[in-house]
């Protein structure tokens, strides 16, 4: 036993519980500080311990998702699985949930790690976690004054991978072209998945996609098939740089309104069908990723595809109801954190670029009085969206400032007072058989539940 | 022409959409044509001289306000001290506020010892004044928030008020005086976020950092009506919020 990692393990567990007991969140970043300032290995020494090793996801978009995806095939296969579900992806929270599943002595009582891991943090973790299988999902524009530019994290990204040894595994997305040519300088084993889809493509580049350049020799790339952002088949005209050949593809891909996909992946072993209870695109992406990773590592097909059935969505139930010629999306925002994938999911979903949405906010006691949250949330991943974008709910005129300050110009801002009267002018603004998505907090739900029943929408609907 | 904000202790001192602040002066500079960029500075991060025009400083909570405490003693203590000497504009919410007074009395344990530019000093206290908070300033009209501390500041002698509750508790909830304005400096209770429903008091820090930086204070106005339309229906939520309009109405 290594005494120093045990009081490292056993001082990071108590300070997690009395967070946890005094109702301050979860409890993974004090204690993951903890266990580092004991033990700055604890890390190192923990991972090394798990037997089936350690996965690790990275990526701008969906690493939450796919882990928990992951971690779920896993746990389903009756494996026991360390994971860093919190979201805590730096690594004192990584710190933190090895802690937290190991026993008093410093031994880990997992099998096997999931670890997502926030792309800052990732050539960190990956060098004190020494992974079996990395997981690369894609690189977006995101949190740039955190980040720095996209290229200075594919570049610190490119010196992690060159020191990965042949033992390892690089399973990456090669559907992103700047994750393509990043494989290509690893000495790691690479494996590679992506869509081989025909009717889910998108005609143009969007005007807010990284990377329309080739990362070789910087000439425009042109795009045979374009899936999602810069995700696509690809190729460079001028260097020849493409995406490289499909390990496991995603192809036939049904997306099932807003509760579900399915999809054939082809895989080394022959085609398996998917099916995934979480809606969009970039969820099929998810799905794919934790398959390929799941299936790399040696599970069976049906042990993979019983596991993503299984998988729910991490925020509340999406609804949808025909009112007066229009279908309206109702997801329901309570927080910071499930904002921030409902404003994901919009900013990610095929039509969510131009769908008119609107956002009822109150502040009764069952949303929380304090409404300073929506500063929390990363609305700003609305600004570059053509959408027009409205308010209504006690505090309305709030969310109208919250977008202002996002950058949404305020010529797409409608302001429109309570609920009652804004619903209807909402409605009224969508074209016949257009879709509008509503965003209520908790109470605004229940009080649009009420309206929409009393104008003839059947109640049984909310029980489906 | 170019604006640096200093966001102090923006990892361990940020909460209730404390970053508002920084977004609202990042925008309205933008808004204006400034080039304005926020670095932040926490624990053991040395400050720069020269290197900046306003100051932030958020909320947290009281194990978080230890470390903060320990790190302002010494020099760089003495440097925003000497910052706020000389005119540099400062926004410090409630935690923040507290430390940028004379001390803080934990419920337990040691008194922090706080920076001392406000007369001011806070004790903890024992229930926690939560809820919409409307505070009447003469220097900046009706200001709106939202309050959640359990330390009560009390104002000394010399120490000036931002302005006086309307609705809600303020500084102790006992003598309706809420914040503390020295200088450039300001310090209040208020989250909210507080900035961008409160623009008068975001372009009071950006127009105090352009006269210091440039010697000009030119700032061409911005369509607030958004701003204007959430302070009027934040005060309208804190009127029919409070204890005594709820039994009124029963």
């Amino acid at each position: 036993m290594d005494p120093r990692l045990a009081a490292a393990v056993n001082v990071s567990k108590l300070s997690a519980s009395a967070i946890r007991r005094l109702g301050r969140g979860g409890g993974t970043a004090i204690p993951g500080i903890i266990a580092n300032v004991i033990d700055p290995g604890t890390l190192d020494k923990l991972s090394r311990q798990v037997a089936a090793g350690c996965l690790v996801v990275a990526g701008t978009n969906g690493k939450t998702t796919t882990a928990r995806m992951l971690a779920g095939i896993l746990e389903g296969a009756g494996l026991g699985v360390i994971h860093n579900r919190s979201g805590s992806n730096l690594v004192r929270g990584i710190s933190a949930a090895f802690a937290g599943e190991s026993s008093i002595g410093g031994q880990p009582r997992g099998d096997i790690a999931v670890i997502e891991a926030d792309e800052a943090a990732f050539p960190e973790v990956v060098r004190r976690t020494k992974p079996r299988l990395i997981l690369l999902l894609n690189l977006f524009r995101d949190q740039l004054d955190r980040y720095g530019e996209l290229d200075s994290i594919a570049s610190s990204w490119r010196e992690t991978l060159q020191s990965l040894s042949p033992s390892q595994t690089v399973l990456v997305n090669a559907d992103d072209p700047v994750l393509a040519a990043l494989a290509g300088t690893t000495n790691a084993r690479v494996i590679t998945f992506g869509f081989d889809e025909h009717r889910h493509v998108l005609d143009v580049l969007p005007h807010a996609a990284d990377s329309g350049s080739c990362s070789n020799c910087g000439a425009a790339l042109r795009y045979s098939r374009l899936f999602l952002s810069h995700l696509g088949e690809y190729c460079c005209p001028n260097c020849g740089f493409g995406r490289p050949r499909l390990d496991f593809a995603a192809r036939d891909i049904e997306l099932r309104g807003l509760d579900s996909s399915r999809a054939v992946v082809d895989t080394p072993d022959g085609p398996v069908a998917v099916s995934v209870g979480v809606p969009g695109l970039y969820n099929v992406y998810n799905a794919l990723a934790a398959a390929a990773a799941a299936l790399t590592i040696g599970l069976s097909q049906s042990v993979t595809a019983t596991g993503l059935a299984a998988f729910r969505s991490a925020f509340g139930r999406i609804e949808r109801v025909d009112f007066q010629g229009r279908r309206l999306v109702l997801v329901l925002i309570k927080n910071p954190v499930g904002f921030n994938e409902v404003l994901r999911m919009l900013a990610m979903s095929g039509n969510g670029d131009t769908t008119p949405t609107l956002f009822v906010i109150n502040d009764l006691d069952a949303d929380g009085r304090d409404i300073s949250w929506l500063w929390d949330a990363d609305v700003e991943v609305l600004a570059g969206m053509p959408a027009p974008f409205s308010t209504a709910g006690i505090r309305s005129a709030d969310m109208a400032v919250r977008l202002k300050y996002a950058g949404v110009p305020t010529d797409r801002i409608t302001p429109l007072g309570d609920l009652e009267g804004g619903l209807g002018a909402f409605v009224d603004s969508l074209p016949p058989g257009g879709t509008g998505f509503i965003l209520p907090t908790y109470t605004a739900m229940l009080e649009l539940r009420r309206i929409l029943s009393a104008r003839g929408v059947v109640p049984a609907f909310w029980q489906q | 022409m170019k604006l640096t904000i200093c966001w102090l202790y923006g990892k361990t001192m940020n909460i209730y959409g404390d970053r508002g602040n920084v977004l609202a002066l990042l925008q309205r500079c933008h808004w204006r044509g400034i080039d304005c960029e926020a670095v932040q500075v926490g624990i053991g991060e040395p400050l720069e001289a020269g290197h900046y025009d306003i100051y932030f400083w958020g909320g947290g909570q009281d194990r978080e306000q230890i470390p903060v405490s320990a790190d302002i003693r010494g020099p760089k203590g003495d440097f925003l001290r000497a910052e706020i000497e000389d005119g540099a504009p400062v926004l410090a919410v409630c935690g923040g506020y507290q430390l940028l007074g004379q001390r803080y009395h934990p419920h337990e344990g040691d008194d922090l010892p706080g920076l001392g530019v406000f007369d001011a000093w806070t004790n903890a206290g024992r229930d926690r004044f939560i809820g919409n908070i409307v505070v009447d300033s003469e220097e900046f009209g009706p200001l709106v928030g939202f309050e959640n501390h359990s330390g009560r500041t009390f104002l000394g002698p010399t120490a000036r008020p931002l302005g006086r509750v309307r609705t809600g508790h303020g500084n102790n909830g006992v003598d309706k005086t809420e914040g503390c304005r020295y200088r450039n400096s300001i310090g209040c209770y208020l989250h909210g976020a507080l900035l961008p429903k409160n623009p008068a008091l975001a372009d009071f820090l950006i127009r105090a950092a352009l006269q210091r930086r440039y010697g000009t204070a030119d700032l061409p106005p911005i369509d607030d009506r958004l701003e204007t339309a959430a302070r009027l229906s934040a005060i309208q939520r804190a009127a029919a919020t409070t204890p005594a309009s709820r039994g009124w109405r029963r």
